[in-house]
C-alpha cells in the first residue's frame, strides 16, 4: 500500500468552503523512458482518482502520463454535514487504494 | 607586411602574441584568484531563497511537501526490526524525537575508529552493520534515503553545527580544495559559480550558494528524494568531470566542507528544489 497524505479540516462550521489536499506515493512512470538496460521502463501511472463525502461522489479526475510522481490534488468543497471523506486512486492496472478521513460539522 | 610572404608572422612578432597569450592566461588565472573568495557569514542565503514562492510554499507545508512521504516511510522503518538481532533502531534510541534530535546537523563527522569523517547515510549504515547485523543498505536507495530523511527532519529548524577540530580540520580543508579545484572538460570550479556567480542566472534558473541546508532534498526535477551525493555527482557530471563514486572519501571530505561553509544556517530537511 503507498503512503498517502490527505489534508482535510478536523472541524468546519455549516456552509464553510474548505480545502481538501491530497498526495499520494507513486512513480507515474510515463512509458517513455529508457531504462539503464536499454529497454522502455513501462508505463505505470494512476490514472483515476475519486473524492466522495458521505458516500456521494464530490470530485473526481483523470491523471495521465504528464503527471508528476507523487501526484498532488487539491480542490474545495462545502462543509454539509459531519461525517466520512473518502478518497480512492486507482491505477492503469485496476487495483484501487482507499484511504478515509473525518470531518465535524458544527 | 613586414613578414617574408609566406603569410607567416616574423618570428620576433610570433614570440610577442605567445607572450601576449601567456599574459592573457595568467591574468585569467589571477582573475579567479582574486574573485574566488568565501562569501561573507552574513551574506550567506539557503537554496530556499533562489526557488519560486510555489516552491517555497510547497516545502513549507507537510501536506504538501512530498519529501514527507519519505518521511513517514522513514519513522515506519526506524521501527521495524532488521537484522540478526532483530532489533529495530527504536529498540536502541527510543523515540527519533528525542534521541535524533539536532543530529543530522552534526554530520559528517570525524570517527574516532575509523580515522575518517562519515556521513548521516554511512553512520546509519554503520549502525545496521555494527548493531543491528544487517546488510548496509546500498547508496540512494528509498530506504537509506527514507531513514536518513527521517533523521534529519529532526533537525528541522536548527544551526548546522558540524565538529572543528584537530581531527577533522584535514578534512574540511581537503574538501575545501575540490570546492575550489577546477575540474571536468568546462574546467570550472564549484566555487566559480558558487562563490563567485551566485545570483546570477545559469540558463533559467539562479545559482544558489551551494548550501546544503536542506537534504535529502525532494528536487523536482527528479521527482523524488535524493541525497547530497547525488547532487554533487550532479554537478560534476554537468562540468564534464567523472563523478566520483558514491561513498567515496573525496565526495565524503566535500559534504564536510560544505556543511562546515554553511556552518550556524537552519536546517530545512525535507527541503524541495526546482
Amino acid at each position: 500500500m503507498a503512503r498517502a497524505l490527505i489534508n482535510v479540516p478536523a472541524t468546519a462550521k455549516k456552509g464553510e468552503v474548505i480545502e481538501i489536499k491530497t498526495m499520494i506515493a507513486h512513480v507515474m512512470e510515463t512509458g517513455y523512458r529508457i531504462g539503464v538496460t536499454g529497454k522502455p521502463i513501462p508505463r505505470d501511472i494512476i490514472d483515476r482518482f475519486v473524492c466522495t463525502y458521505n458516500g456521494e461522489e464530490i470530485f473526481s479526475a483523470e491523471l495521465f502520463p504528464a503527471i508528476s510522481a507523487n501526484p498532488f490534488i487539491s480542490f474545495f468543497t462545502v462543509a454539509t454535514e459531519s461525517g466520512t471523506l473518502s478518497f480512492a486512486w486507482t491505477d492503469q492496472h485496476g487495483q484501487t487504494q482507499v484511504q478515509t478521513a473525518q470531518i465535524v460539522v458544527e | 607586411m613586414t613578414d617574408g610572404g609566406d603569410g607567416s608572422l616574423p618570428r620576433h612578432a610570433a614570440t610577442a602574441a605567445a607572450g601576449l597569450g601567456l599574459v592573457v592566461v595568467l591574468l585569467a588565472g589571477a582573475w579567479t584568484a582574486v574573485l574566488a573568495v568565501e562569501i561573507p557569514l552574513n551574506q550567506r542565503k539557503s537554496g530556499s531563497e533562489f526557488i519560486s514562492p510555489d516552491t517555497r510554499a510547497m516545502q513549507d507545508d507537510d501536506t504538501e511537501n512530498p519529501g514527507m512521504l519519505s518521511v513517514l516511510d522513514g519513522e515506519a522503518l526506524w521501527k521495524e526490526k532488521a537484522g540478526v538481532t532483530q532489533k529495530s533502531c527504536a529498540d536502541c534510541h527510543g523515540e527519533a524525537a528525542v534521541s535524533m534530535k539536532a543530529v543530522a546537523a552534526r554530520y559528517p563527522a570525524f570517527m574516532p575508529a575509523l580515522g575518517r569523517p562519515v556521513d548521516l547515510e554511512q553512520r546509519i549504515n554503520l549502525s545496521r552493520v555494527a548493531d543491528q547485523k544487517s546488510a548496509a543498505l546500498p547508496f540512494e536507495s528509498k530506504d537509506l534515503l527514507a531513514l536518513t530523511a527521517y533523521i534529519a527532519r529532526q533537525s528541522r529548524g536548527m544551526p548546522i553545527a558540524v565538529e572543528e577540530n584537530a581531527q577533522s580540520k584535514p578534512f574540511i580543508e581537503a574538501g575545501r580544495e575540490i570546492f575550489e579545484r577546477r575540474q571536468g572538460q568546462l574546467d570550472l570550479s564549484c566555487a566559480q559559480c558558487h562563490d563567485d556567480n551566485w545570483g546570477k542566472r545559469l540558463a533559467g534558473g539562479l545559482v544558489p550558494q551551494a548550501h546544503p541546508t536542506g537534504y535529502p532534498i525532494y528536487r523536482l526535477e527528479w521527482q523524488e528524494l535524493g541525497s547530497l551525493q547525488r547532487r554533487l555527482r550532479g554537478c560534476m557530471s554537468a562540468v564534464r568531470a567523472t563523478p566520483y563514486e558514491y561513498g567515496a572519501p573525496e565526495l565524503v571530505n566535500l559534504e564536510f566542507y560544505l556543511m562546515w561553509r554553511a556552518r550556524g544556517m537552519t536546517m530545512e530537511t525535507p527541503a524541495v528544489r526546482p
